[in-house]
């Protein structure tokens, strides 16, 4: 994954694998596996915003966690700043925690309903030691105003605020300890479209004044236009293409990638009804996966040898791509 | 927007558990009931604790010639079938009713929640452990297990608090671990877990405080039900013995006389009737007052 911009690497995974086990374990019955991450190798370069999108239950979510150990991979490796995480004790991870941090889909699940804004964010802080009481107080002031609220609101309770207003208060609780790497998983998508622009302007201006890097986790592809600096695309716990967004939007490699971008809804009445490649049937499950390439069974342009070999992920044309037939055009 | 120097100096250097605590009362006191059940109970505490000072009749003197006398100026609710007052007795009942309602369900409560959380948490061998052993205590017939301990260790208050304590533990166990369960996949404790907050912390500053209402709920339900099991044993002879009294001991004696003179047994039924009723007004009172979002 070699392209122009050469800044340094603050996170890769290498063949990261998630699996789940469900039911079975009873009276012999085998157990089966969810494979929600497969295998998947990326690179994420500091204070870019590399976005992930992919269609629910193709384990974005999964991977954000995984990348992070909030879930355990099953293999595979992840370097965060040169140090290899997954053979980390808890000790040395909770450490390494200060430094990335996640930002949660519902910001109404995300705070815990009998804290005090106050204690919300002097948590992170109390976890690492930061100082004295005093100097706590003093940061979570500050950490409000760095998210644009009132600094009167420290003594409040959640429930006191609406949607916009508690995801703020869950990026300033992230930032506490002043993290280079901050997963957002889904972040905006549980606001309405007026503040998510706003949160969205706010992670924008936090990334220049703090060097933030973002691994943005998204459905939305007009967040990931505006926002993103690349995009990976994720299928069935696999990455199918990573490039920058420009290249992306504009010259989609993998038939899932086309197919994605086909399916945002346009907003022209006149061009509604035209000819559109839509995908054809359901999603496969992630517990019995096609053999060859697992895209194959909903592909318009699928071969003999995609029902037959599994494609990497290789170099093409600028991005990369996991496709025998990349699109031409 | 306030400048933070504004700020500070609009906030004290109070500690939040200061604040949260004058909130709490404050939120409390403005719940009718829950004040009414209140002072009922300081009542029946207070009577409890003077009745020698405030009865003037003696609870144990038996007098044949005045037995299960109707409610009069001097018996207020009658006398029993050895011409006790029934109003002096009850308020001698109090002082072991209350103290069995309230200390076994409070141990029990204080053993559950540890372990329950601890098992829903933790999960793996601890939980497996945990929950073997309340099942343990749940499969014994609990009536069977809590005589075994007051035939082996001697009818005194002392063993009923560990006999009742120990039937009593299993099931908050198993509601606290249910709703643990629960807890542990919100996001705000994997936000805990994400910024580094140890395993204990997240125990005790995020799923303890959630589960403290479903515990509030457990307490005044288990209160009737010590007061219940007390009765029990007392009146199967190994909890607490004649002449001495406590209401369940009351009312298993008090019905032979239901004809005679219903007050013998009606008086302390309702006397169990009121207090329940007491702890759980104040029970319910307890539970929105903790609740942040009732408050404004």
């Amino acid at each position: 994954m070699t392209t122009d911009t050469g800044s340094e690497i603050v996170l890769s995974t290498r063949a990261l694998t998630k699996h789940f086990h469900v039911g079975g374990g009873f009276a012999g019955r085998p157990s089966r596996v969810v494979r929600a991450v497969d295998g998947v190798t990326l690179e994420i370069r500091a204070r870019e915003t590399f976005a992930l999108v992919g269609e629910s239950g193709c384990g974005k979510t999964t991977l954000g966690r995984v990348m992070l150990r909030l879930q355990e991979p099953t293999s595979g490796e992840i370097v965060y700043d040169g140090t290899e995480l997954t053979g980390l004790g808890e000790g040395e991870m909770r450490a390494l925690r200060k430094k990335m941090q996640i930002v949660f889909q519902d910001p109404y699940a995300s705070l815990n309903p009998r804290m005090r804004i106050e204690q919300i964010l002097a948590e992170p802080l109390r976890s690492h030691g930061y100082g004295t009481p005093a100097e706590i107080r003093e940061r979570c002031a500050e950490l409000l105003e760095l998210v644009g609220l009132r600094t009167q609101y420290l003594r409040n309770y959640p429930h006191q605020f609406s949607g916009g207003q508690r995801q703020r208060i869950g990026i300033a609780r992230a930032l506490a300890n002043k993290p280079d790497f901050v997963v957002c998983d889904e972040s905006v998508s549980a606001l309405d479209v007026s503040i998510q622009a706003q949160v969205l302007n706010l992670l924008a201006d936090l990334q220049d004044q703090l060097k933030l890097t973002y691994f943005f986790i998204t459905h939305d592809l007009a967040v990931v236009r505006q926002f993103a600096d690349r995009v990976g695309v994720m299928f069935l716990g696999r990455l199918v293409e990573v490039g920058t967004t420009e290249e992306i939007f504009a010259r989609p490699l993998h038939p899932y990638t086309m197919l994605l971008m086909a399916a945002v809804p346009r907003p022209d009445p006149r061009a509604r009804g035209g000819e559109r490649p839509m995908m054809q049937g359901e999603i496969p499950s992630p517990m019995a996966l096609p053999p060859g390439c697992r895209f194959h069974t909903r592909c318009p342009f699928a071969r003999d040898i995609c029902r037959v070999e599994d494609p990497a992920l290789q170099n093409h044309a600028g991005h990369t791509v996991a496709c025998h037939f990349p699109l031409e055009n | 927007m306030m400048t933070r120097s504004v700020d500070s100096a609009a906030t004290p250097e109070t500690p939040d558990e200061a604040s949260f605590l004058r909130d709490t009362v404050r939120a409390f006191r403005r719940n009718r009931m829950a004040m009414a059940g209140l002072i009922f109970i300081l009542l029946l505490v207070f009577c409890a604790v003077f009745v020698p000072w405030i009865s003037p009749h003696d609870p144990y003197r038996v007098a044949l010639d005045e037995q299960l006398l109707p409610p009069s100026t001097t018996y207020w609710l009658g006398t029993d079938n050895f011409g006790r007052d029934v109003l002096t007795r009850i308020l001698y009942g109090a002082r072991i009713s209350l103290v069995v309602g309230i200390v076994p369900s409070l141990i029990s409560l204080l053993i559950g929640t540890i372990m329950g959380i601890l098992s829903g948490y933790l999960g793996g061998k601890t939980d497996f452990v945990v929950m073997r052993l309340a099942d343990m205590m749940i499969a014994f017939p609990s009536l069977l297990l809590a005589m075994v301990v007051m035939y082996t260790l001697g009818a005194n208050l002392l063993n009923i608090f560990l006999a009742l304590a120990l039937v009593g533990w299993a099931s908050v166990a198993r509601v606290v671990r249910a709703q643990t369960l629960a807890l542990r996949e919100k996001e705000f404790v994997e936000a805990a877990h994400a910024n580094g907050t140890s395993r204990g912390r997240i125990m005790f500053d995020h799923i303890f405080p959630n589960v403290v209402p479903t515990l509030i709920v457990l307490f005044s339900l288990s209160i009737p039900e010590a007061i219940m099991w007390e009765s029990s044993l007392s009146f199967l002879g190994v909890g607490v013995q004649p002449p001495a009294a406590s209401w369940g001991l009351l009312v298993a004696k008090g019905k032979e006389y239901m004809f005679q003179n219903p007050s013998v047994a009606i008086s302390p039924g309702v006397a169990i009737l009121l207090a329940v009723l007491a702890f759980n007004f104040i029970g319910d009172g307890l539970r929105d007052a903790l609740d942040p979002s009732m408050k404004d």
